[in-house]
């Protein structure tokens, strides 16, 4: 190799042995999905090959040195009728077999283990339920579904972990949810995809896959001490939802306890399910999202309370399962007062939210 | 390639460009930029549009220069996200919304449907005046320091996060806007009223369909896109609450009214593209296109179905599961038209006398790269795969073979086929031809790896990427070399052409159309009376018929 100049050689040698093609899977959807991308793949190949060899086929037969004179036709039903109705059937087996794995994706199923997600310019802060923080980092256990529900709180950004073959837009001022079931442990790419401003292509991460042992290995190291759901009963404490929330008969607000998930009446008449997204909104804007029953009195918490601090809030309340819990935190002397100035800061956190793991 | 050839030209001995032409008629700037005539507006935007392309192609040079690296190497991260946005800004609004109708477009249409000018000329001419004055603010835009919201604006990154120049940007757009929305009404008025007697609707030529089609998108949709970013710029300047959530609006909404304009913007892009296709293959193939009538109706039907696929686009930004599910079966209807039309250009040939002169070339590639932009549409428009290959360079790459691939090979093959009507003069034929086939391999070269790119899912607008997908993204620069050598050629000798090309005659391709039938350059007055139409499209037979009757007059 000596008349190739060193520096190409040792770029060649680098593509070689550094040189993807295909992404790995490593999640339950990821060889489904592929099955589909192969398909269409195929499909297109046999597409093109078609096109192209009807092209080239009928530029020999008949360039004008053989062919001299055109012969005049018309069109013909029959084979327009062909090729409309083969590409429509080819597209329409596309379209239901790509909207099965779409219900599949952003369908979670009821036993998944839930991880919440915040998307900002630019990191991508994830919260464990057991009170476990990462920023631009994701651990997660093979064999068990895992489903992410992803916020933003600031610009579009989209999570995105091209192992898995999952994705989902991270939107300010909503819940999205998306799941998977790793497969394989190893570290994967997690990018944001969608746009965010200067720092968008720093905006990324490792997903790391473990086994149960060392996911619960993981876990247990990497513990703050709190759960989210404790996070969230301090704040509930601190910001006095106790106040009105508090299950007594002659309460100003509705009994939280088992309200996750159940059938709500609103004062419109109109009946909705109390999911992650309707307790987040009925924090933030609930003159908007009144109980049948009850004076509209409740203020926003709009600005008070950060994403993370909606989160711990969201989980605490979906884990009152009784109103005696709820009683029990009337009694929580240990407050962590929320920050007076209105803005989110980090104070709006539980104090053991700043002690973020970093992968 | 066989030597045969469709081209006969004048005897250049005696042969002499007319005196008297829409070139010559007048003299002076002021000339120019007060007339009237659709021919000298389509010059003006030639230049114009010319020019913006060569700015948009020169940031896309150092953006694939940047992207030889994985680090940020070349730029910092802010400077390569204007980069790509002034990229996306003046190639979709300064040069392929514009690029066929307003000036192929705008230079045959009258003379096709055989009228003197279109409808409404200080309409045309005021359209051309809101081009410049949208390419202007771009430039200062630029000169200022740019703009980084990306070509799609998206709230409430662009009215909140950003203190680049979003609003003269946004503006600028919004001028542009109204130039494509006069052009085409200006269209659709000329169509319905300016016919020549005879030309029924199904004898037109299918470049009038297929520009009509995109008339009907420009003038429906243009307004919606004006309307959003007028929002947009209230919202940065006044706090407006409309799409960003701190302000109580919907970033969502902003979403569905900005694709609602800008997915039929691509067929605004593609479709006059397909109708120079056609003109194209069945002039060099000496047949009437296979299945008229499917082909203009596939346009029409393109345009109808284009408005109703937009959240396509959205799929993985939380709409309903079911709203996606509508969304994504239109879009595979939508898909059918264009194949349709591949199918029917590739039988055209079909017993044809098929020759290989340049506009042929770049028709072949259009059918090539399209069929391959149009099959990836598929993967973006099933949900499922739409969820892994969404705003990753899967996408880039998608429509870059749709827009660059399709598009703009048709806008070479219009250039090529025009040049001698336009001009008078020919091209040369072999270095042309070696330019189409430059600019296919270039093409290639450019976008066929990002494909790769975009599955293992790298995301778009990265200025930084990791290092396991340098390769590839090594191939695509260099193939983007090949690419812009094949775009300054044509630039050179269509140049060069202007004033040592052979002279073309009247009718070099022997081409049917109505504007072949007249002097090239023609008239101001396109013809000298209006021709009276009594037959179809195509009809080769009564071009030869027309021929030997002319040849026992003179005789």
């Amino acid at each position: 190799m000596d008349h190739i100049s060193p520096v190409l050689w040792q770029f060649l040698q680098k593509w070689l042995t550094h040189f993807a093609l295909f992404p790995p899977e490593a999640s339950k959807i990821a060889p489904q999905m592929d099955a589909l991308y192969f398909f269409m793949v195929l499909v297109s190949l046999v597409g093109l090959t078609l096109v192209v060899l009807l092209i080239v086929g009928f530029s020999i037969l008949y360039s004008k040195t053989r062919h001299p004179h055109a012969v005049q036709i018309e069109g013909s039903t029959i084979l327009e009728a062909t090729w409309t109705i083969i590409p429509l059937g080819l597209f329409l087996i596309m379209f239901v077999w790509g909207a099965l794995l779409y219900f599949r994706i952003y369908t979670p199923p009821a036993n998944a283990m839930n991880i919440y997600v915040v998307g900002k310019q630019w990191m991508w802060k994830v919260e464990h339920p057991g009170g476990q923080h990462e920023i631009n980092a994701l651990h997660v256990p093979t064999g068990r579904p895992v489903q992410l529900t992803i916020i933003s709180q600031d610009v579009f950004h989209s999570f995105s972990i091209p192992a898995f073959r999952v994705k989902r837009e991270a939107i300010p001022g909503r819940y999205t949810t998306v799941w998977f079931e790793a497969t394989t442990p190893g570290t994967y790419h997690l990018f944001c995809t969608q746009y965010c401003g200067t720092n968008h292509s720093q905006m990324i991460g490792d997903v790391v896959v473990m086994n149960p042992d060392d996911f619960r290995k993981w876990l247990d190291s990497s513990t703050s001490g709190d759960s989210l759901a404790q996070d969230g009963e301090r704040l509930f404490a601190s910001l006095s939802c106790n106040a009105c929330h508090n299950t007594r008969p002659d309460a100003r607000g509705p009994s939280l306890a088992n309200v996750y998930n159940s059938r709500l009446t609103l004062s419109t008449g109109e009946t909705i399910t109390a999911d992650e997204a309707y307790l987040r909104q009925a924090i933030l804007n609930p003159s908007q999202h009144i109980t049948q029953g009850y004076a509209p009195i409740m203020p926003t918490y709009q600005g008070q309370v950060s994403e993370e601090g909606v989160i711990a809030l969201v989980e605490y309340i979906k884990n009152l399962d009784s109103d005696y819990r709820v009683q029990q935190t009337l009694n929580t002397t240990d407050l962590v007062p929320e920050s007076a100035g209105g803005k989110p800061v980090a104070g709006a956190k539980a104090p053991a939210a700043e002690k973020e793991v970093k992968p | 390639m066989s030597a045969a050839t469709i081209v006969s030209l004048p005897d250049q001995s005696t042969a002499r460009i007319p005196k008297m032409n829409f070139l010559t008629k007048e003299n002076g700037l002021l000339s120019w930029l007060l007339t009237g005539d659709h021919k000298r507006i389509a010059t003006l935007y030639l230049i114009s549009i010319s020019f913006f392309f060569f700015v948009g192609g020169s940031l896309a040079g150092l953006i694939r220069l940047e992207l030889l690296t994985p680090q940020t190497s070349l730029m910092a991260a802010d400077t390569y996200n204007k980069v790509f946005t002034m990229h996306g800004v003046i190639m979709v609004f300064l040069f392929l919304v514009p690029s066929v109708p307003a000036t192929i477009g705008n230079f045959v249409i009258p003379m096709m449907v055989g009228a003197r000018d279109l409808a409404l000329p200080k309409i045309n001419l005021l359209s051309w005046y809101l081009y410049i004055i949208a390419g202007f603010m771009v430039i200062y835009t630029m000169a200022a320091g740019g703009v980084d919201t990306g070509w799609t604006f998206t709230s409430p990154l662009s009215t909140h996060y950003l203190n680049t120049h979003v609003i003269s940007t946004g503006l600028a757009i919004f001028v542009a806007g109204f130039s494509s929305i006069f052009t085409g009404l200006n269209f659709i008025v000329t169509i319905h009223k300016m016919r020549a007697p005879g030309m029924t609707w199904f004898r037109l030529p299918l470049f009038v369909w297929s520009n009509y089609a995109a008339s009907i998108l420009m003038v429906l949709g243009t307004p919606v896109l004006a309307i959003t970013l007028v929002l947009v710029v209230l919202e940065r300047t006044v706090h407006i609450g409309v799409f960003d959530p701190a302000y109580g609006g919907d970033p969502i909404l902003f979403q569905h009214l900005f694709w609602f304009y800008s997915h039929p913007a691509v067929y605004i892009m593609i479709l006059p593209g397909m109708g120079v296709i056609s003109e194209v293959v069945s002039t060099f193939s000496r047949k009437r296109v296979f299945g008229y009538t499917a082909v203009a109706f596939s346009s029409v039907a393109i345009a109808v179905f284009g408005f109703f696929v937009w959240a396509h686009h959205m799929f993985i930004m939380g709409i309903s599961n079911y709203a996606a599910l509508v969304f994504s079966l239109l879009t595979m209807l939508v898909a059918v038209p264009s194949a349709i039309k591949i199918f029917n250009w590739a039988f055209t040939l079909y017993k044809g006398s098929i020759t290989f002169e340049t506009p042929m070339l770049y028709a072949f590639g259009f059918m090539g790269l399209f069929t391959i932009g149009g099959m990836t549409g598929v993967f973006l428009g099933a949900t499922g795969t739409d969820i892994h290959l969404t705003e990753t360079y899967f996408i880039v790459a998608h429509f870059h073979f749709v827009m660059v691939g399709g598009m703009l090979m048709a806008f070479l093959s219009g250039i090529h086929f025009w040049w001698p009507k336009w001009t008078g003069r020919m091209y040369p034929e072999k270095i042309s031809q070696l330019a189409a086939i430059v600019t296919f391999i270039g093409f290639n070269f450019t976008f066929f790896p990002q494909f790769i790119l975009g599955t293992l899912g790298m995301p778009r607008r990265y200025a930084a990427y990791p290092p396991e997908f340098q390769a590839l993204n090594v191939f695509s620069t260099a193939g983007a070399t090949i690419l812009g050598v094949g775009y300054l050629l044509p630039i050179l000798y269509l140049t060069w052409s202007l004033r040592y090309g052979a002279v073309a005659g009247n009718n070099p391709w022997q081409a049917t159309g109505l504007e072949w039938q007249t002097q090239s350059p023609p008239l101001t007055e396109n013809f000298p009376e209006i021709p009276i139409v009594d037959h179809e499209a195509y009809d080769y037979e009564w071009l030869e018929r027309q021929q030997e009757k002319e040849v026992a007059s003179v005789g």
